[in-house]
C-alpha cells in the first residue's frame, strides 16, 4: 500500500498510520476547538482515507461528536464557537471565504443520533435535498429517490407506500429513511453520528451491512461508543480523550495491539 | 388526532378524600358552566315562543289580557302576584301589569284575542272588530280577518316593491347626480313612483277592541305581524318561534336596541375579529420567530420575553385608552390631514372605527400568539432543525420548509386563543369604534367594498346596551340574553373553525401533535 505510511515506529506520534494527501478525503492539521473558553479539541492533526469507514471512539464529551460537526461546518450556528487550524476537503480549505456552506453540506452528508426524518411523506423526505438544490425534472427526481431508496436498502420495503408519513415507519427504518435522504443529495463524505443507538440489535445490523456496501463510493466517519461496532465495520479507528488524538491506527491493530496503555484501558472497559 | 391510550398512574379510585375532592371540582365546573348555558337558551330563546294569552277577570269587574311572564311572593308575604305582559303601551302607558292573585276572578284563554307586531310602540293585543279599507269599506268578523290577511301579503309586496325601487333604481341616480350626470328626469319618476307606493301602503286601518272595552285604531302599515295565540297547535307556535328566532339573527335592531334583530352586531363581531386574526397572526409569528430563532439567547431576550409574557396581563382598557390616543387621536388625525381634509372638521378616520378597534384587539392578542408560537417552536427538537441544515439547506429554507409547518399546530392554538380573547373584549371598543346603531354595516357594495373607517356593531356591546341604556329593561332582558347566548355561540363557531383547521394541518404534517 504505496499510499499508506506506517508510523509505528516513532513513538512519540499519536497516529500509527498517515495516509498521502491523494489517498485521503479529509485533512485536519492543528485543529482546535473551544466553546467560549471551554476547549473541545486540542490540536488535533489527522488525515481520512478515501472510500473507507473510519471510526471516532471515546469517552463521552472526548470531543468526537464535535470533531465530526466541524467536517460540514455545523458548528457556524453556534456564535460561541472560537475554531484554530485547518481542515482541507479533497484538498480546499472548507472554511475559505470561496466556500457556500449549503453545496458544502451537500458534499459532506450527516446522520444523526436519533432518527430525524421530517414530518413529511418518505417520497418528501427523499425528494428534500434535491428540491432545494431544484433544476430537476420531476422524473430524474423520481429516478435519485428510487436509487437512493435502493442504496439504504429500503425501497422494497415501501415502495408501495412513498406517499406515507415517514414517521409511520419504525425506528430502523427512520434510520435508513435518513441515510437515503442524504445519499439523495450525492455527497462525498457521510459523517454517522452514532447512527445504530437508538435502534434495536436487528437493525442495528442491516445499518453496519449498509455502510459496509456504502464505502465502495463514499468516505464514511462513524462516531460510536460501541467498540464492538467499530470493530465490525471501521478500517481505521482513531481514540480521543480529553479533546485530543490519543491513538490512530487500523482497526485490527488498534483493537488486538494498542500501543498505549490509555488506549488499552478504554478498549477492554477498565476506563469508566 | 387520534387519542393515544395512556398508561399513568392515577389516584386510586374511590380512596381517599384526595380524589374525591378533585373529581368535585370538575362536577362542580361542568354544572356551573351547564348552568350558565341553560339559563342563557332557556331566558333567550324561550321569548321567542308564542305564548298564550290570558283574559284575567278581576274580582272588581276590570278585565286584562295578556301573557303571563311569573309569578312571585307580595313583599308583604300575604301572597302572591303575577306580571302580565299586556301590551298597548301608546294606550296605557306600560306594557306591563303587575296582578295580585287573590284579586283574580277568573282567568281564561278565548281563541280570538289577537296579538299585532308593530313598528312602533310593541304589540298590541285585543279582539279585531273591523278592519277599513281607504274607500271606507268596513268588513267584520271572519271577512275582517280574511281581509287583514290579504292585506299583509299585500303589504309585504308593497314593502318590497319600495325596498328595490330604492336600492336599484333611486340610491344609483343621485350617486350620479352627484358624478354630474343629468338623470334628473329619471329621478324625478321614480321619486314620484315611490310616493305613489308610499300612500298606498298608508292606506286603511283596523279597529281594535281592548280587553277593558276600549276601541281603537290602528293603521294597517304599522302592522308587521298578526297572530292568535290561543288558536295556535303546537306546531304553529314551533314555526312561528322558528321564524322569530330567523329574524332576530337576519334582522337589524328596531325600537332603540330593545326589538328586532341583531344581524348587524353578529356581522360586525366576525369581521372584527377576522380582521384581528389577519392582523395579529403575521405580527405575532414574526415576533416569536425573532425571539426563538434568530435571537441570541442572551439576558436582553429573556428580558423581552417577560415583558411579552406581562404584556398579556395588562387590563384590556389600558389597551384602549392606548387604541384612542395613538390609533384614533395620532394615527387617524394624521390621515384626515393628508388624505381627507376636505371632510374636515367631520372626522373620517379620526374617530373610532373598525380598523382601529380590530388594530387595538391585534394589540390585545398579540402576546398570547407570541407565547403560544414560541412554545410550539421550542418544541420542535434541535434534530430537526440540523437534518434540514445538514442537507444544504439554508437558515430560511430550514424555518420555511421545516420549522414552520411543524409549528403551525401551535401558531393556530395561539390564534384560537386570542380569537376567543378578543370577540369578548368589549371595553377596549367602546373607546374605538364600537357604536349603539350603526345605520351601515362595513361592507357593501360601493368600492371599496370594505369600509374601514365605519363604526360597527358588536354583540357584546349590544348586550350591554340594551340591558342598560334602553327605555324598558323588562322588555329588553329576554333579548339580552339571547344576544349573550348568541355571542357564546360565535365564538364557538370561530374557535372550532381554527380547531378544525389546526387539526387539517396536523394531519397533513403527520402525528406532530403527539410528540
Amino acid at each position: 500500500m504505496s499510499f499508506v505510511q506506517d508510523l509505528s515506529s516513532s513513538p512519540d506520534s499519536a497516529a500509527l498510520i498517515d495516509f498521502s494527501p491523494e489517498a485521503s478525503s479529509l485533512a485536519i492539521r492543528g485543529l482546535s476547538l473551544a466553546y467560549g473558553d471551554k476547549p473541545a479539541l486540542r490540536d488535533l492533526t489527522l488525515r481520512i482515507p478515501r472510500h473507507r469507514v473510519t471510526a471516532f471512539i471515546g469517552p463521552s464529551g472526548c470531543g468526537k461528536s464535535t470533531l465530526l460537526r466541524v467536517f460540514n461546518r455545523l458548528h457556524d450556528l453556534n456564535d460561541e464557537v472560537v475554531r484554530t487550524g485547518e481542515v482541507r476537503l479533497e484538498g480546499e480549505e472548507i472554511h475559505g471565504p470561496a466556500v457556500a456552506v449549503a453545496e458544502l453540506r451537500r458534499r459532506v452528508g450527516m446522520v444523526f443520533q436519533a432518527p430525524n426524518p421530517f414530518p413529511m411523506s418518505i417520497h418528501d423526505n427523499v425528494a428534500f435535498g434535491l428540491r432545494l438544490q431544484g433544476g430537476l425534472s420531476k422524473r430524474k427526481q423520481d429516478d435519485i429517490i428510487e436509487w437512493a431508496l435502493r442504496s439504504a436498502a429500503l425501497w422494497d420495503e415501501v415502495k408501495d407506500r412513498l406517499r406515507a408519513s415517514a414517521w409511520s415507519l419504525s425506528g430502523g427504518q427512520q434510520q435508513r429513511l435518513v441515510i437515503a435522504r442524504t445519499l439523495a443529495v450525492g455527497p462525498e463524505v457521510l459523517l454517522l453520528d452514532e447512527p445504530a443507538s437508538a435502534l434495536d440489535p436487528i437493525s442495528t445490523l442491516k445499518i453496519e451491512e449498509l455502510i459496509r456496501n456504502l464505502k465502495t463510493h463514499l468516505t464514511l466517519v462513524l462516531v460510536t461508543h460501541n467498540m464492538q461496532q467499530a470493530a465490525r465495520v471501521s478500517d481505521y479507528t482513531a481514540f480521543l480523550q480529553d479533546g485530543e488524538l490519543v491513538e490512530y491506527g487500523p482497526t485490527d491493530t488498534l483493537f488486538t495491539n494498542p500501543r498505549l496503555r490509555r488506549t488499552e484501558n478504554y478498549i477492554t472497559g477498565r476506563m469508566a | 388526532m387520534r387519542l393515544a391510550k395512556r398508561s399513568r398512574a392515577r389516584l386510586p379510585r374511590g380512596e381517599g378524600a384526595g380524589a374525591w375532592l378533585a373529581a368535585g371540582s370538575v362536577a362542580l365546573s361542568l354544572l356551573a358552566l351547564l348552568a350558565l348555558l341553560s339559563l342563557l337558551a332557556i331566558r333567550g330563546l324561550g321569548h321567542f315562543w308564542p305564548a298564550s294569552i290570558a283574559l284575567v277577570a278581576l274580582d272588581d269587574g276590570r278585565q286584562l289580557a295578556g301573557e303571563q311572564v311569573r309569578e312571585v311572593p307580595l313583599p308583604d308575604g300575604t301572597g302572591r302576584e303575577r306580571l302580565y305582559r299586556i301590551g298597548n303601551r301608546d294606550l296605557d302607558g306600560t306594557r306591563w301589569a303587575w296582578v295580585p292573585v287573590s284579586a283574580i276572578a277568573a282567568v281564561s284563554h278565548p281563541p280570538e284575542l289577537m296579538v299585532l307586531e308593530r313598528h312602533r310602540w310593541g304589540e298590541a293585543i285585543g279582539r279585531l272588530v273591523a278592519v277599513e279599507s281607504e274607500t271606507g269599506e268596513r268588513l267584520e268578523g271572519q271577512a275582517a280577518r280574511a281581509a287583514l290577511e290579504n292585506r299583509m301579503t299585500e303589504l309585504a309586496s308593497l314593502r318590497q316593491a319600495r325596498d328595490t325601487l330604492r336600492d336599484e333604481v333611486v340610491l344609483p341616480r343621485v350617486q350620479a347626480l352627484q358624478e354630474g350626470v343629468d338623470v334628473e328626469r329619471q329621478l324625478a319618476t321614480a321619486n314620484a313612483r315611490l310616493r305613489e307606493l308610499q300612500a298606498a301602503m298608508q292606506a286603511g286601518h283596523l279597529t281594535l277592541e281592548t280587553a277593558s272595552g276600549e276601541r281603537w285604531q290602528v293603521p294597517l302599515d304599522q302592522i308587521l305581524r298578526v297572530r292568535y295565540p290561543n288558536a295556535m297547535s303546537p306546531l304553529d307556535k314551533l314555526v312561528v318561534w322558528g321564524e322569530g328566532v330567523w329574524r332576530f339573527l337576519s334582522e337589524g335592531p328596531r325600537a332603540a336596541n330593545t326589538a328586532g334583530g341583531v344581524w348587524p352586531a353578529i356581522f360586525g363581531t366576525v369581521l372584527m375579529v377576522m380582521l384581528m386574526s389577519i392582523l395579529v397572526t403575521p405580527f405575532g409569528v414574526l415576533a416569536a420567530i425573532y425571539l426563538n430563532e434568530v435571537a441570541h439567547q442572551g439576558r436582553l431576550t429573556r428580558l423581552v420575553r417577560i415583558a411579552v409574557r406581562n404584556l398579556a396581563g395588562v387590563p384590556s382598557i389600558v389597551y384602549g385608552v392606548f387604541g384612542l390616543g395613538v390609533f384614533v387621536y395620532g394615527i387617524g388625525g394624521s390621515l384626515d390631514e393628508w388624505f381627507f381634509d376636505a371632510a374636515l372638521p367631520s372626522p373620517t378616520f379620526g374617530t373610532g372605527g373598525l380598523l382601529w378597534a380590530s388594530l387595538t384587539l391585534a394589540l390585545l392578542t398579540l402576546p398570547v400568539v407570541i407565547v403560544a408560537t414560541e412554545e410550539g417552536l421550542a418544541r420542535i427538537p434541535d434534530q430537526q432543525r440540523e437534518g434540514a441544515l445538514a442537507l444544504g439547506a439554508t437558515r430560511l429554507e430550514m424555518l420555511t420548509r421545516v420549522v414552520l409547518p411543524m409549528a403551525t399546530p401551535a401558531m393556530l392554538t395561539g390564534v384560537i386563543l386570542a380569537v376567543a380573547r378578543a370577540a369578548g373584549e368589549v371595553a377596549p371598543l367602546m373607546l374605538v369604534g364600537v357604536a349603539k346603531l350603526a345605520p351601515q354595516v362595513p361592507v357593501d357594495g360601493d368600492f371599496p367594498f370594505l369600509h374601514l373607517e365605519r363604526k360597527f356593531m358588536h354583540l357584546g356591546y349590544h348586550i350591554f346596551d340594551a340591558a342598560f341604556h334602553g327605555g324598558d329593561v323588562q322588555a329588553a332582558m329576554p333579548l339580552v340574553y339571547a344576544t349573550a347566548l348568541l355571542l357564546v355561540l360565535v365564538i364557538l363557531v370561530l374557535n372550532l373553525t381554527a380547531i378544525f383547521l389546526r387539526h387539517h394541518l396536523s394531519t397533513r404534517h403527520g402525528a406532530l401533535s403527539r410528540r
